[in-house]
């Protein structure tokens, strides 16, 4: 019984840790771009979600597509608005671009972090399940919206998967992940690769933002965490190996799940951070790394 | 010929701002002369978690009071100034703002926070810098308690909500006519955050419990960051108790609403602060529906008659009822005034003498505190004539009061996934 609980349990948050990670470990993957504005944009878009539903009374699916909408405004803002200027800056020397973006990234995600709190307030918002009720799968009740959220997860990163492997645009995309200048040279446009890679980033990170809200729910405080999480998914995977991360989003889901069912809902995010410190001493490219 | 009207129109402006400002300069002169100083404002500074929705309504609820007392001619003619701050339920942020609330804003007296965390740090500070300083939220026991150890130095803190003791002593009271008596409840798991305004709370309820005839099964401490209470809710549920029994006010939305979602057949009951203001019903998508938490007043809710005409003109104002922590700060801002008006000045020591006079029916009962010789000094009473809570339901989307019995508006109602002994 406590087995299959913990089976059911895990997969649903690890699913959707998988989704949020890919997101974030693909645009690392291309672009080189460690976003740490991720949580922010996450939030955002399940807040959004909540506030089309909850204040402007419109339907479920529409408000979690408002959701996933704002999502994707906000990862062209970041790439637009902070990113590229900071890439193609001559100010700021060549080696030192990196460091840039990523504090750039951080303060764009507080900055995103705190308007919410302004206008929302800190507290947790949590959107309207698209199904509820409750069902039972192999003795343990579970919520109909848990389902959902694992079946849409693996659906996307399927989707995911074969946009990658068997499309034109796709092909480009993980040929630029492999070796950008070879793309330039045949004759495709980096930038444009890099505009696709935040659009899907965006979409990603908006539907893995509006399940969260469905499933725990977000509040502003939130943000940190969940930048922190899928920083140490995508680390523990390996930076910009997709498989990698979502190998990791598993592990650290179902140890989180057992940690907090075996042991104490108060430690549950410990021994993941603990597994994550032990992978980078022996393996410090992480479980799927090239580099 | 449009510029030509416009340039002697601007000229003359011009000419009139000047002949205010020059006219004010005389006047703020004047201010400094023995007549006009009377005519000072009473300076109160509020500092507190406005973006959280146990806290918004604390500055909201003191400008209010403000407002009231300024219409109708002030202190001794003397207007009530408030100065908010918000702390981002920052300690940190919060010493700062006291710091610079006293010695650059040059308030009186200071209402701060409903976290006990931020109440607890800012206590030496009304020491070191003799301020008045009034929480109308936190609970920690510490807060009365450290007065009453070093009376002298704290005297400064006035406790002005109910200390966690006194919090589970209500509780306790609710659930022996409403769960015991009413429904033949016999077991329970307490169910409380990690904070330190819990840790007395659960002595509390683990002592008084028992006393009332609720057997405590269980006892889970959770940590107030946490997301994801499917374990706990399960944990719970394995040991089958007949109510879950609830401390907190870090966290509310989650917990109600993966407690709806996953459908836990159990009831809560207890102290549910996020639970107190009327925007939880929004925040959670009606997920509160059924929820039984402990309040100091409510909606509609006449624990005094000052308490449903406040609520009512808070609401008119604002948009929505206050929060717990909203009636308190608004009375504390009245007994503050009238402390003024009784010590006859603003001087701190003699503000302190006064308002351990108090004596103030305001909305949610009659405040009084205890003296230097009880354990909790300068905590507000609890009992039956003072302040004894209430309990309040979320039913059909509204604030429902259930106990105690001479203003409770409904019998308990339960959704349906809710099994409820009988």
């Amino acid at each position: 019984m406590l087995a299959f609980q913990i089976l059911i349990d895990g997969f649903a948050i690890s699913a959707l840790y998988a989704l949020g990670a890919t997101g974030f470990t693909l645009i690392f993957g291309v672009s080189g771009v460690l976003n740490l504005s991720h949580g922010a944009i996450m939030v955002a878009a399940a807040v959004a979600a909540w506030a089309a539903a909850s204040v402007l009374h419109v339907n479920t699916y529409f408000g979690a597509l408002i959701g996933v909408a704002v999502a994707l405004v906000a990862a062209f803002a970041t790439y637009f608005a902070v990113v590229r200027p900071m890439q193609n800056s001559r100010l700021i020397p060549n080696e030192e671009k990196e460091i840039f973006v990523l504090t750039g990234t951080l303060l764009w995600g507080i900055m995103i972090q705190e308007l919410i709190a302004y206008f929302f307030t800190n507290n947790a918002k949590t959107v309207l399940p698209i199904v509820e009720g409750v069902v039972d799968v192999l003795g343990v009740r579970t919520p109909r919206n848990e389902i959902f959220t694992a079946v849409v997860c693996c659906f996307v990163i399927g989707l995911l998967w074969l946009l990658v492997n068997r499309t034109r645009t796709g092909k480009a995309v993980l040929a630029a992940s492999m070796n950008p200048r070879g793309v330039t040279l045949l004759g495709l446009e980096l930038t444009r690769i890099y505009v696709v890679v935040w659009a899907i980033y965006g979409v990603l990170a908006g539907i893995a933002g509006v399940l969260l809200g469905m499933f725990l729910g977000v509040s502003s405080y939130s943000v940190g965490p969940l930048t922190a999480s899928a920083f140490s998914i995508v680390v523990l995977g390996g930076l910009g190996s997709v498989s990698g991360s979502l190998i990791a989003a598993f592990v650290v889901g179902y140890l989180e799940t057992l940690t907090a069912y075996l042991v104490s809902p108060a430690y549950r995010t410990i021994p993941a951070l603990l597994l994550l410190v032990i992978v980078m001493y022996i393996r410090p490219q992480g479980l799927l790394g090239r580099r | 010929m449009i510029r030509t009207f416009r340039l002697p129109f601007r000229t003359l402006q011009g000419f009139l701002g000047a002949t205010a400002l020059g006219l004010l300069a005389t006047a703020s002169s004047g201010a400094f002369s023995g007549a006009a100083l009377a005519a000072d404002p009473i300076k109160i500074g509020v500092i507190a978690e406005a973006q959280a929705i146990a806290g918004a309504s604390i500055p909201q609820a003191a400008q209010l009071a403000a407002d009231e007392i300024n219409a109708k001619g002030g202190v001794d003619g003397r207007k009530i100034e408030i100065v908010s701050y918000d702390n981002h339920s920052s300690s940190a942020d919060s010493v700062r703002a006291f710091q610079r609330a006293v010695n650059e804003d040059k308030v009186n007296a200071v209402i701060s926070s409903y976290i006990s965390e931020v109440v607890l740090a800012l206590e030496p500070w009304a020491s070191r810098l003799k301020t008045p300083f009034v929480t109308p939220g936190a609970a920690s026991n510490e807060i009365s308690k450290s007065v009453h150890a070093d009376y002298e130095k704290n005297k400064y803190t006035f406790h002005g909500y109910l200390t966690s003791a006194a919090l589970a002593m209500s509780v306790c009271d609710a659930a022996k006519d409403l769960l015991v008596d009413q429904k033949h409840m016999k077991t329970a798991v307490i169910m409380s955050e990690d904070a330190a305004w819990t840790k007395p709370l659960d002595v509390g309820y683990e002592e008084c419990l028992p006393k009332i005839g609720l057997k405590v099964l269980d006892h889970i401490r959770f940590s107030p960051d946490t997301t994801d209470f499917t374990p706990i809710f399960n944990k719970i549920e394995g040991s089958k108790p007949d109510v879950i029994i609830t401390g907190i006010s870090h966290v509310g939305v989650q917990p109600t609403v993966q407690w709806k979602n996953q459908q836990v057949p159990i009831a809560m009951f207890g102290i549910s602060s996020q639970a107190t203001n009327e925007t939880f019903g929004k925040d959670t998508n009606e997920a509160a529906e059924g929820v039984l938490y402990q309040g100091v007043s409510g909606p509609n809710v006449a624990v005094t008659p000052k308490s449903v005409p406040f609520a009512e003109a808070f609401r008119k104002k604002y948009g929505n009822y206050p929060s717990y922590a909203g009636y308190t700060s608004y009375d504390e801002v009245y007994y503050i005034a009238d402390a003024v008006k009784r010590a006859g000045s603003t001087d701190a020591d003699k503000l302190v003498d006064a308002l351990e006079k108090t004596d103030w029916e305001g909305t949610i009962g009659r405040v009084q505190f205890y003296g230097k010789d009880d354990p909790f000094t300068h905590s507000i009473k609890y009992g039956k004539g003072l302040i004894t809570g209430l309990m309040l339901q979320w039913q059909d989307g509204k604030q429902v009061s259930v106990w105690p019995k001479e203003v409770a508006k409904s019998e308990l109602k339960f959704p349906s996934f809710v099994k409820v002994t009988n």
